[in-house]
């Protein structure tokens, strides 16, 4: 090196100086070049393999192996600066226990349900599940079986396995990871707008005047998106932050004002806010009366138990079976009210009733209230899973767009309600694509046939391939699985084991049950691997080729990095290897098939993915689109198929959305570009929806259109609040709240064999007031018990860690595969949105 | 759990064990272990002594060397330090790196002592003055490079008043802040559970003896404001100014 260290370091810091000030030191960057780069690192562009924030990194190759990884510094998103995970991303695909091989359950030479995991050769495996799936197809039809899908693919992943499940098997019994995130803020999104994902963007952050985070501990979970919040706090003195949850976590500590509510008196404070812009005159008369109509939802929903609780035999609009058979109403139903019906409906939620119901003094609500109604304040409204995982969750996204629609304030710059993701693709994968039980991609859903019709015509299939009932969702594929209902079980890119509620009693049993075959596709033998059946050694990340959507509607594509060890192959290349294994016959009946007689005999590879659609791009295109990056690109999944076969399922999905106010990107432009927001028209990103100006669907003089709904208005929802299905009693005696840690990225399955990552934080522990673990006789560090009506753990009390809960709630993260605390918690869920709450469930703690 | 009780105790007994066989043979090296005694007089910065050590010396005559702290160390994070090392024999300490102080709120290690080596007025954990935490090392450390690290404040058990995150515009990028890890002298009790958590090869924060660390400002000089604080009034009154002159149009 020709310049020291400490010189470096000096030119280094010069150049900040200098980059601060916006000016330019003669020399200066001759001197920093001159220390030259590694020439033996190629480097590509790449996308974070943990948040929904999805900040770009650049990942450098050397002899085959991801050898280091670095913030982008040109990227968008996070402009060079990572979390801690994002610094370790070049360790997580090499940890010392990746699986390389098929492995099923053996005894004697064959399979046996108790048998041990045996290596087995992919073409043993894929003959053991075509033999288990075709069995289930056979005695029960298609619901019997199904595919737990993830936030976590690729795009291209998402829409090979919806093609596969829903019209190959036309089962629609495929729902991703992202129920368990992302359901309620959906469930919101449509019944509000009628289309999904946020109208906003990033940038919002850079414009806004407050900041008010709803049950998100964004400080940990998305951590740089916070740095850019606190940043925004820094350069403009009089932005202001308020933190509501039910317990003080990092984000709290930052805020200006912080609210502790009573868990489930959210919902009441949401309500009080609209009584107040009401009372005090501050609603937006001509917004409202231009962009808005009003309706009540109906109420007595139940909490999405099994139909033999009590709570469900007393609802009367759960949707369950009544005694007649008939379902019992439609819990996502709701009837247009007037504006002065809303304003009745609201009018009950004063601030004495929802300081007494929430134990938030009057004044912090107030002071809430005033910095909503204030006209010169801009303001952003952040949430994540407090509103999500919530048994009202859909309730919760809807009030909060009542609150921001009342003002107007949304569509524009620093003003707007932004639902933030917890997946990398939780938007990208799971939402677009829709990898749901009841979705299809941009915005269809499998009930509505005109919807199926326009599936079927891009995926050039038969009328009717599609089935129209809604199939089981996440926490509905467990108990079908407990009761013999699903027996062929696919789990990819997801550790549901650890992830779902009520582990012990709802998802354990229908794992083992020798009624049922369960395949486990991963990178590493997680919880849910070691409970399957068979499990599949997964290729990850930068080990295929990627795309990914996040939270700002911007869709990140990589290109495969390296080749996966051992025998892993892609989740991409595994579903589409096994179509191979179907004729269309045997999963088609004859009348179906009888409609594209020239299907007969093909394999439903044949007719899904070589069906001239997505084998159009020979492997020649391969240099063509990525040539500028890496020469003579190539990746395994095309390879092995002859085609391009990412572009061509990503142009052929492409279709449901271009012209329909979802508008992907070209994928060649996709391949060049540091990601792009949708709607992408005339070549241009799209940074804020439903306004004139920013957004191309809306027209010149319609200067706000919520174009998602046929009359162009959103919908104010009157919703009360509501107690949750289990609150504490005498002796289980405590809420547990569970969640996240920034050094983890949900089940740890990647983190934890980070040894750093492992090392700060190596175990979950309980937080726990002091005052609560006084009256239990325990201190800190102490050995306890966390016990619920349905399980235990055991672990060891925290009274002075990063989150501080009142008297009355514990909290305990779930990333600790040692420590399950989901064997702990309730499988209630939203009735609307099917999504599981993990954050109310009562408890007692006893020394162990 | 780190570690093994049995194991551990296993290792005691056979240091007992050595000791005695050591000391058989004492005037055979007498000389040399006159030398040593020396040498191990000088703590290397990296050996942390538990809660309630009475200061070096203090401590070094009062410790029977009896391993009893060790014993009762529920985390077993105590050593005792072995004949060869620059530690005097028998004498417990722990690395921070490898195994930080638990910070127990009932202390058994200072319960444990017989000889008050171990301060047995310490009854507060959180006063416990082992250390003191120092970020050393600002051109590595992630938070400054602008990364969301603060993994050391998060372990902290005293975080919020040992380290505390100081918020800065990052220099680089002014759109996003830097969250700069700050420790707090009068409240960090040198347990290194900052200094174990570090996720870098080498830590960049560390936790040493406090007089290697801290600093001491002259008698001669008194920051003004704690002054002024610390009165509730300005120190001297009476004091009178007068306006500026600016131009009309300003005014």
């Amino acid at each position: 090196m020709s310049t020291t260290r400490r010189g470096f370091i000096r030119l280094s810091a010069v150049a900040a100086a200098a980059a601060a000030a916006d000016i330019t030191i003669p020399g200066l960057d001759e001197a920093l070049a001159q220390t030259a780069p590694d020439t033996s690192i190629r480097w590509d562009k790449g996308a974070c393999r943990f948040c929904g924030t999805g900040c770009g990194v650049l990942v450098g190759v050397r002899n085959g192996r991801v050898v280091a990884t670095q913030g982008d510094p040109d990227a968008p998103v996070n402009r060079g600066l990572l979390c801690v995970k994002g610094y370790f991303l070049a360790k997580i695909m090499y940890g010392a226990d990746r699986l390389t091989r098929p492995l099923l359950r053996m005894k004697n030479g064959t399979f046996d349900k108790s048998g041990e995991f045996t290596p087995v050769s992919w073409k043993q495996a894929f003959d053991i599940m075509e033999e288990k799936c075709k069995a289930a197809l056979k005695a029960k039809g298609p619901t019997a079986v199904g595919m737990f899908a993830s936030g976590q693919w690729t795009i291209f992943e998402g829409v090979a396995a919806t093609k596969f499940m829903k019209a190959g098997l036309r089962s629609n019994n495929i729902d991703p990871n992202a129920r368990h995130c992302m359901a309620s803020a959906v469930a919101g999104f449509m019944r509000t707008f009628g289309a999904d994902e946020p109208m906003g963007c990033y940038d919002d952050t850079e414009q806004a005047d407050a900041f008010v985070v709803w049950g998100s501990n964004m400080a940990e979970m998305h951590p740089i998106l916070w740095s850019r919040v606190t940043g925004r706090r820094l350069t403009a003195k009089h932005v202001k932050i308020v933190v509501l949850s039910t317990f003080n976590h990092r984000t709290s500590e930052a805020a200006d004002v912080e609210i502790i509510f009573k868990p489930q008196t959210d919902l009441a404070i949401l309500n009080y806010l609209c009584n107040y812009i009401i009372q005090n005159g501050a609603v937006n008369e001509a917004f409202v009366k231009q962009h808005v109509t009003f309706m009540k939802g109906v109420t007595d929903i139940g909490y999405g138990l099994r139909p033999t609780h009590r709570l469900e035999q007393a609802a009367s609009s759960n949707g369950y079976p009544g005694t007649d058979g008939k379902p019992k109403g439609d819990p996502n139903a709701a009837s247009p009210i007037t504006y002065e019906e809303f304003k009745q409906h609201v009018s009950e939620y004063t601030v004495d009733k929802v300081a007494e119901l929430s134990g938030v003094p009057k004044e912090k609500l107030e002071a809430l209230a005033k910095l909503y109604v204030d006209p010169k304040t801009k303001i952003v409204s952040f949430w994540t899973m407090g509103f999500n995982q919530h048994t009202r969750g859909t309730w919760a996204n809807n009030l909060i767009y009542d609150v921001h629609l009342l003002l107007g304030k949304i569509s524009e710059p620093g003003n707007g309600p932004f639902s933030i993701t917890g997946q990398p693709s939780a938007c990208g994968t799971a939402r677009e694509v829709g990898t749901f039980a009841h979705r299809l991609p941009a915005d269809l859903v499998v009930a509505n046939p005109q919807h199926r019709a326009t599936a079927e015509q891009i995926w050039k299939l038969p009328a009717g391939t599609i089935p129209g009932q809604i199939g089981l969702h996440a926490v509905a594929m467990d108990r079908a699985l407990k009761d013999r209902n699903l027996n062929f079980f696919w789990v990819l890119c997801t550790n549901q084991m650890q992830a779902g509620a009520n582990l012990s009693q709802e998802r354990y049993p229908g794992f083992r049950d020798p009624a049922n075959f369960v395949v486990v596709t991963d990178a590493y033998p997680t919880v849910s691997a070691h409970a399957a059946d068979l499990v599949l050694p997964a290729a990850m990340w930068m080990e295929k080729e990627g795309a990914y959507g996040n939270a700002e509607r911007r869709t990140q594509f990589w290109r495969q990095q390296v080749n996966a060890p051992g025998e892993a192959k892609s989740d991409l290349w595994q579903i589409i290897e096994f179509s191979k294994r179907f004729k269309t016959e045997e999963v088609w009946p004859a009348e179906l098939l009888a409609k594209m007689p020239q299907y007969g005999g093909k394999t439903l590879f044949d007719v899904l993915y070589a069906n001239g659609e997505v084998n159009q791009f020979p492997l020649t295109e391969m240099a063509k689109v990525n040539g500028h990056a890496i020469k003579g690109y190539m990746n395994d999944e095309s390879k092995a198929l002859g085609f391009y076969v990412q572009k061509g399922l990503f142009e052929e999905y492409a279709r449901f959305g271009r012209g329909h106010a979802h508008d992907l990107a070209p994928f060649d432009q996709l391949h060049k570009a540091r990601g792009l927001r949708w709607p992408v028209v005339d070549g241009k990103e799209t940074l804020w929806r439903y306004r004139e100006g920013y957004d191309p669907y809306v027209k010149q003089g319609e200067g706000v259109k919520f174009y998602g709904r046929p009359d162009g208005k959103a919908v104010i929802f009157a919703l009360p609040y509501q107690p949750p299905p289990e609150p504490p009693d005498n002796e289980y005696n405590l809420w547990l709240a569970t969640g996240r840690v920034l050094e983890h990225w949900h089940s740890g399955s990647m983190t934890r064999r980070v040894p750093e990552l492992y090392r700060a934080v190596p175990d979950a522990l309980v937080y726990m007031n002091p005052q609560d673990a006084e009256t239990r006789g325990l201190k800190q560090g102490d050995v306890v018990k966390v016990i619920s009506r349905r399980g235990e753990i055991q672990t060891r009390v925290d009274t002075r860690g990063r989150n501080k809960p009142p008297v009355g709630l514990v909290f305990v993260p779930w990333f600790d595969e040692s420590r399950l605390i989901n064997k702990v918690t309730l499988d209630a869920t939203c009735p609307i949105s099917k999504q599981t709450d993990y954050k109310k469930c009562a408890v007692k703690i006893v020394k162990a | 759990m780190v570690g093994n009780g049995k194991t551990r105790a296993a290792t005691r007994r056979q240091f007992l064990l050595d000791a005695a066989r050591n000391a058989g043979g004492v005037t055979l090296v007498g000389v040399g272990l006159a030398f040593h005694a020396g040498q191990a007089r000088a703590l290397p910065p990296e050996a942390i002594r538990p809660p309630g050590a009475r200061a070096e010396p203090g401590f070094l005559a009062a410790c029977l060397r009896c391993g009893m702290c060790v014993r009762d160390c529920p985390y077993q994070i105590l050593n005792l330090a072995k004949l060869g090392q620059t530690i005097a024999t028998g004498t417990p300490y722990f690395v921070a790196r490898t195994g930080p102080c638990e910070m127990c709120v009932d202390i058994p290690c200072v319960k444990a002592c017989p000889s008050g080596a171990l301060d047995p007025d310490l009854t507060d954990i959180n006063r416990a003055r082992m250390g003191l935490a120092v970020l050393a090392d600002h051109e590595t450390c992630l938070n400054f490079l602008g990364l969301r690290c603060e993994v050391c404040y998060r372990a902290c058990p005293l975080s919020d008043k040992a380290i505390t995150l100081e918020q800065q515009q990052n220099p680089r990028s002014s759109a996003y802040a830097t969250f700069i890890p700050t420790v707090h002298s009068d409240q960090c009790t040198g347990c290194g559970k900052c200094e174990h958590a570090c996720v870098l090869e080498t830590a960049a924060i560390r936790v040493l003896p406090r007089h290697l660390t801290k600093g001491e400002l002259g008698e001669h000089y008194r920051l003004g404001w704690e002054e002024q604080k610390r009165a509730g009034k300005p120190l001297i009154e009476g004091v009178t100014g007068l306006p500026d002159r600016m131009p009309e149009a300003t005014r």
